[in-house]
């Protein structure tokens, strides 16, 4: 918190020369209130007032966002603002790490998953992740994705979780490069290869909403492509809330885009006005490359 | 300003030597110790063996029995009672004098009745129980020779010392020598070490009493100490809140670890024959005590292995929605195995080797009986080494060295398993 005076007066100094122009974006440019359209009608998720603190320190303040149905959302920002701690919330994935403490209200189709009587378990199969490092269990590519299958008793019979396993793959685009040794670790795989796994095991369930945190960062442009694809094409039937620091993915992928800055969400709209029109003197600088 | 001229190169290169130099010496540091423990690992296994190994063999005698019926069977009956309760030390004596037919005086005559091993009244007993037939009929047996000179055959007697200074005199020696250049004395392989209990006469002391009370007690160990050792370790580390009372326990868990062992063997004192009323010297309470001594090492451990599984596994693994038990049942515990095999490898050999907290519950006994369960009086292989090492017969010392080699060879089995176990869980895809 203590440096954002001093990044501001910074930046005020760069922009003296506009004359009067200067004491009304300095004014924008302070506030910390989130701009353009944060809520929508009829939303898959809505959050309200989240605070999410790591021991002393506050990483998300006083974020209130709607996710739209069968819509993708894009949420950017520069390192460290606390986009993944904000999309850990929404699976309460944060719930494990010690000392993270969280306020506010997050619903999903109405229901507080904060609730007393909330388990996390159907929580976390109707909301999926896809985690910012790749993380394979260790054990085969095919038990990798039939994991979360037997353990949530989606398939009755072996030929139908094979389906499933081969289904998940191919929509992940890895399936050409690892049909022939499905029973090898999947830890043996390379990063990208590894990323595109855990994706593939994240769909494999199913889940209604997708949550992705930055899944294309260690992907060649061949195999950013085919998960863009099925971001695409999930995005028609489920709920995706995705973090990226590409600008052309967010805007090659998503319906509306989030703003995050130092924990605080400065500006929502649909994609095409945050890329061409943004309101928030921030954002701006940051879509055009002069922030982060 | 020479030093700015330098390239980064040049700088390098000059700091290499030194380096080099560093890493060589480090490494040779390193083999020389490994050689010193190895050296000393043979030596100890060299005078081990050299020692121990002639347990495995006895000295036998020929003797011309007669099974003579006026003593066996003066009835004639022939039912097993009388057979089983004749005088066969009787048969003894009479066999041996008429190997020596000379020798007259009483004290010399019982010396002479001492040639062979006492078991040899069992043995021609038992020979006759299994053939009544025996009865009235001569026959040379081979019976084993009494501890001194079986000592004496195997040369681990030195007849130059004075007479005083030896447990045989030179007259005895002068009969055993008779009975070798008769060809009546043999050098046989004899399982009696591995087949028999304790006994006061080394020639028919074995290791099986011991071995089966060790086996019985870590049986009981770890069949106890294993499960409740991972569930604790699973319970702090994963379940427990993180507060004053479960801070408590670790420091407690910790200072139990350290605590020596005698300790343990009070507390089962106390605790398990005092209060609960188990018997005493049986292999139940010494696994019971063991396994108290154990549970500290194989907790902690265990602890360590489980926070040494890399946090990505639990979130990928809640990520898809595994609860937590499922969780760690199918990710952190089979990652953390290896670990807290480990942990309960170190904590069983300590408990292998462990004297003294069976001392406080009468596992330190002479027990002649091989245990048969779990409850039968029993001691444990290192009190068997500690009792024959303490012995005044030289021939308990061979067996005690034969003992430890039975030990070792426990645990190098013990070690084996665990990292056959090991290397199952280990395969780290
Ligand atoms: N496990 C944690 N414990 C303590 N602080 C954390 C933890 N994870 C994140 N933080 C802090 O929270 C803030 C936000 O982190 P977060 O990981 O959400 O950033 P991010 O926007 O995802 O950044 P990036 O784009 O680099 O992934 C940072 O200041 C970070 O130091
Ligand atoms: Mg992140």
């Amino acid at each position: 918190m203590a440096d954002q005076p001093g990044a501001a007066v910074m930046e005020a100094g760069a922009l003296e020369f506009r004359g009067a122009e200067v004491d009304l974006v300095d004014e924008r440019r302070e506030s910390r209130e989130t701009v353009g359209t944060p809520f929508i009608d009829d939303p898959r998720m809505s959050c309200r007032d989240v605070n999410v603190y790591y021991s002393d320190n506050h990483a998300i303040k006083n974020v209130s966002l709607d996710i739209g149905r069968e819509q993708v959302l894009a949420m950017i920002g520069p390192s460290g603002c606390g986009k993944s701690t904000f999309l850990r919330a929404l699976n309460r994935m944060n719930d494990t790490i010690d000392g993270c403490r969280m306020t506010g209200e997050i619903k999903l189709d109405g229901n507080d998953i904060y609730a007393k009587d909330m388990d996390v378990v159907p929580l976390r199969a109707l909301v999926g992740m896809v985690f910012q490092k790749p993380n394979p269990f260790p054990k085969s590519i095919f038990d990798n994705i039939a994991y979360g299958v037997r353990i949530h008793g989606l398939a009755e019979s072996k030929s139908e979780i094979e389906g499933i396993v081969e289904h998940s793959l191919k929509r992940a685009g890895l399936w050409e490069e690892v049909n022939d040794r499905l029973h090898q670790p999947g830890t043996g795989l390379s990063g990208g290869q590894q990323q595109r796994l855990c994706i593939a095991r994240t769909i494999a369930v199913s889940p209604e909403v997708i949550l992705m945190d930055e899944p294309c960062s260690a992907l060649d442009p061949i195999a950013t492509a085919r998960v863009e694809d099925l971001i695409n094409e999930l995005g028609q039937d489920y709920t995706i809330a995705i973090v990226t620091h590409s600008m052309q993915q967010a805007a090659r992928v998503s319906q509306r885009t989030a703003y995050f800055h130092l924990g605080d969400l400065l500006e929502v709209g649909p994609t095409d006005q945050i890329f061409t029109n943004p309101i928030h003197p921030l954002t701006e600088d940051y879509i055009t490359g002069r922030f982060g | 300003m020479a030093a700015s001229e330098k390239s980064t190169i040049e700088r390098v290169r000059a700091t290499l030597a030194r380096r080099n130099r560093a890493e060589r010496r480090f490494k040779n540091f390193g083999r020389a110790a490994v050689l010193v423990g190895l050296v000393f690992l043979v030596l100890m296994f060299v005078n081990i063996i050299l020692t121990g190994y002639s347990a495995f063999w006895q000295t036998f005698v020929k003797l011309p029995v007669h099974f003579d019926a006026q003593v066996i069977d003066p009835g004639g009956a022939g039912d097993p009672e009388t057979l089983g309760s004749a005088d066969y030390g009787a048969l003894v004596k009479t066999s041996v004098r008429s190997l020596f037919p000379e020798v007259s005086g009483r004290r010399h005559r019982r010396d002479l009745g001492q040639l062979v091993s006492r078991g040899t009244v069992f043995q021609l007993r038992r020979m006759v129980l299994e053939d009544p037939s025996l009865v009235g009929s001569r026959a040379e047996v081979w019976v084993p020779a009494d501890d001194d000179y079986d000592m004496l055959h195997k040369g681990n007697v030195d007849r130059t010392l004075p007479e005083a200074d030896r447990r045989l005199s030179d007259r005895q020696i002068g009969w055993f020598d008779r009975l070798a250049d008769d060809g009546r004395v043999e050098s046989r392989f004899s399982a009696t070490f591995f087949t028999a209990g304790d006994s006061r006469e080394p020639e028919l002391a074995g290791i099986r009493g011991a071995a089966m009370g060790s086996f019985f007690t870590l049986a009981v160990t770890l069949l106890l100490s294993f499960p409740l050792g991972v569930a604790t370790s699973v319970y702090l580390e994963e379940f427990a809140p993180r507060n004053r009372v479960t801070a408590l326990i670790e420091v407690n868990i910790n200072n139990l670890a350290a605590v020596p062992s005698i300790v343990f063997g009070l507390l089962g004192l106390a605790v398990f024959i005092n209060l609960f009323g188990l018997p005493r010297s049986a292999p139940l309470v010494g696994g019971l005590v063991l396994t108290l001594m154990t549970l500290p090492t194989i907790i902690i451990a265990g602890r360590a292995a489980l926070k040494s599984v890399p946090p990505s596994i639990r979130e990928a693994a809640l990520g898809v929605g595994a609860s937590k038990l499922q969780m760690i049942v199918h990710h952190v515990l089979p990652l953390a195995m290896p670990g807290m095999l480990t942990g309960t490898i170190i904590g069983m050999a300590r408990a292998l080797g462990e004297t003294a907290p069976l001392l406080m519950i009468g596992m330190v006994a002479f027990v002649v009986d091989v245990p048969q369960s779990v409850t039968d009086a029993a001691t444990a292989l290192p009190v068997q080494i500690f009792l024959w090492l303490d012995s005044p017969e030289r021939a308990f010392v061979e067996r005690a060295s034969a003992a430890i080699m039975v030990l070792l060879a426990f645990l190098v089995a013990m070690n084996a398993l665990a990292i056959v176990l090991r290397r199952r869980f280990e395969r780290r895809w």
